[in-house]
């Protein structure tokens, strides 16, 4: 692999909150180091607070790390790159007080879009999600999975190379959620996107990846990479496959230790 | 449906009220009228009418409305720009509203009316002394509310636009003023109303002219239908004001979202 191929460099990233001795002090992150390729789809996973949305705002720029370094396109990251990468956060990240159409307008104009292509690549955008006909709605008159593809429009809008995720589905019901990641699925094989995509969700992790980072407990590190060689788009059979099964199996006896420590660790405090 | 049995609850309501005012109204006449109680102390609701069509047909009201609404729009001014200043400042960093948060809900919290003494002694008699006043009292609403406002915006707001690019003056304009202004809204509405309140109980107190002055006036004088046609005059100016006020904050609510 050349540094050509490479879209994000993660080089020994170590992060913690508050100082050693403090009450706060927490160590999310433990000397993670991950490539990604570009166009590549990789998704993290692992038990709650083992610092994979740390290490998403860390490679975004929107937090600087405690130790180590990440690069985007060979360039150390110091701050945020909207030129480069766009957000799409849990929820509620969507202004209010705009619609849809003015949400994703306003990206275009912070992230210094010129006037004259707001207008097509707005409407690009959400034709690209199926929200076309909801470009005049308040995000408070959609439901949550429209909110989702309106936050994903607005992200798209930006065409940056790169897409952070941050359990983007996470507060969706499961059926919405499935449905909204067959459309991911389908909308990627188009776009030629690097995405990092953090889950909770075994199942949306195997279905969209190309590649799994299965982090360990706190403090976090990558514990193992799985590939799922599996073409884009994916199939809602490829579901119920024997590969499926197997790969997700796989990523359960990982994660299973890990979220029993968390768990150990979380009762040992609480008593 | 549910927004018709919100009109009629509405209605109901209505009714209800404007069944109170007749009621009082009525009682007032039956006092006068038939309890015989004094004239002076309760004139009788119809001379009080006429009284209230002469001062409005002569428009001899008109340089005390002058003064009031002068130092309302004077003292109201003020305190909103100052307000709404400080409050933006405080509310930048976590510190600062851990120390000033307090101190001006204190201060809010005592009748600054007390002073109105000093003030007198510093600034006269004539309106800036009322100036002085209504702004202090107009400032601790609005500047607390400005706190509250810009101290509490979402973070995954100001985190999203910060990833687009948002340069400051942009996460002002389009981030920060949108999500305080409902609550700056709430503080300015309640601010002009103490101003208000404020201004026209010190021209009672110790003034040379002014509404609230002219009615004391006319008190000393025992002019008592006079006196009640202009309680009802100010009456009816702070209920034109408060809802003309009421409708801005509604409006820009509205515009907003």
């Amino acid at each position: 692999m050349t540094a050509g191929d490479l879209a994000v460099r993660v080089k020994n990233v170590s992060h913690q909150f508050g100082e050693a001795g403090e009450a706060q002090h927490v160590r999310a992150l433990l000397d993670t180091s991950l490539d990604i390729k570009r166009g590549e789809l990789l998704c993290l996973i692992g038990p709650s607070g083992c610092g994979k949305s740390t290490l998403l705002n860390v490679i975004g720029g929107l937090m600087a790390p405690t130790g180590g370094a990440v690069e985007v396109a060979g360039k150390p990251v110091r701050g945020p790159l909207p030129r480069d990468i766009a957000f799409v956060f849990q929820e509620n990240a969507l202004f209010p007080w705009n619609t849809v159409v003015e949400n994703i307008r306003l990206g275009m104009l912070f992230q210094g879009v010129p006037k004259a292509e707001h207008e097509p690549r707005a409407r690009k955008s959400l034709e690209a999600v199926g929200l076309a006909e909801f470009a005049n709605h308040y995000p408070g008159q959609l439901s949550g999975g429209m909110r989702q593809r309106a936050a994903l429009a607005r992200a798209l809008s930006l065409e940056t190379g790169i897409l952070l995720m941050d359990e983007p589905f996470g507060a969706l019901d499961e059926q919405t959620r499935m449905i909204l990641g067959e459309d991911l699925s389908v909308l990627l094989a188009r776009t030629e996107k690097t995405i990092i995509f953090v889950t909770h969700s075994l199942g949306e992790a195997v279905f969209l990846a190309d590649r799994v980072a299965v982090f360990s407990a706190r403090p976090g590190t990558v514990k193992k990479i799985i590939r799922v060689d599996e073409p884009h788009p994916r199939k809602p059979e490829f579901v119920t496959s024997e590969k499926f099964a197997a790969l997700r199996n796989e990523l359960y006896a990982l994660l299973h230790d890990e979220i029993r420590k968390t768990v150990s660790e979380t009762a040992a405090r609480s008593f | 449906m549910a927004r018709r049995d919100g009109q009629s609850q509405n209605l109901g309501s209505r009714l209800v009220q404007l069944g109170f005012l007749a009621a009082v109204l009525a009682l007032w006449y039956l006092a006068t009228n038939r309890w015989g109680v004094n004239r002076l102390l309760l004139p009788n609701p119809l001379s009080v009418w006429r009284q209230l069509i002469d001062v409005l047909r002569s428009g001899e009201y008109l340089p005390d409305l002058r003064v009031t609404l002068t130092e309302l729009a004077v003292a109201f001014v003020l305190a909103m720009t100052s307000g709404t200043v400080v409050g933006f400042f405080v509310s930048r960093t976590r510190y600062s509203i851990r120390v000033f948060e307090p101190l001006f809900a204190g201060i809010y919290s005592i009748p600054i009316i007390l002073f109105l003494p000093l003030y007198i002694l510093f600034f006269g008699l004539g309106p800036s002394s009322k100036i002085a006043l209504g702004t202090t009292i107009s400032f601790f609403p609005i500047v607390l509310s400005t706190v509250a406002g810009f101290g509490n915006v979402d973070r995954t707001l100001v985190t999203a636009a910060r990833s687009m690019g948002a340069s400051n003056y942009q996460m002002f304009r389009y981030v920060l003023v949108p999500a305080a202004l409902p609550v700056i809204l709430t503080g300015l509405r309640m601010g002009f109303t103490v101003a208000l309140l404020s201004i026209i109980g010190s021209e009672t107190i110790a003034s040379l002219a002014g509404l609230g002055h002219h009615i004391v006036q006319l008190a000393e004088g025992m002019d008592m239908p006079r006196m009640f046609a202009y309680i009802a005059f100010v009456v009816a100016i702070a209920a034109i004001l408060n809802g003309a006020v009421s409708f801005l904050e509604a409006r820009g609510r509205r515009r907003l979202g």
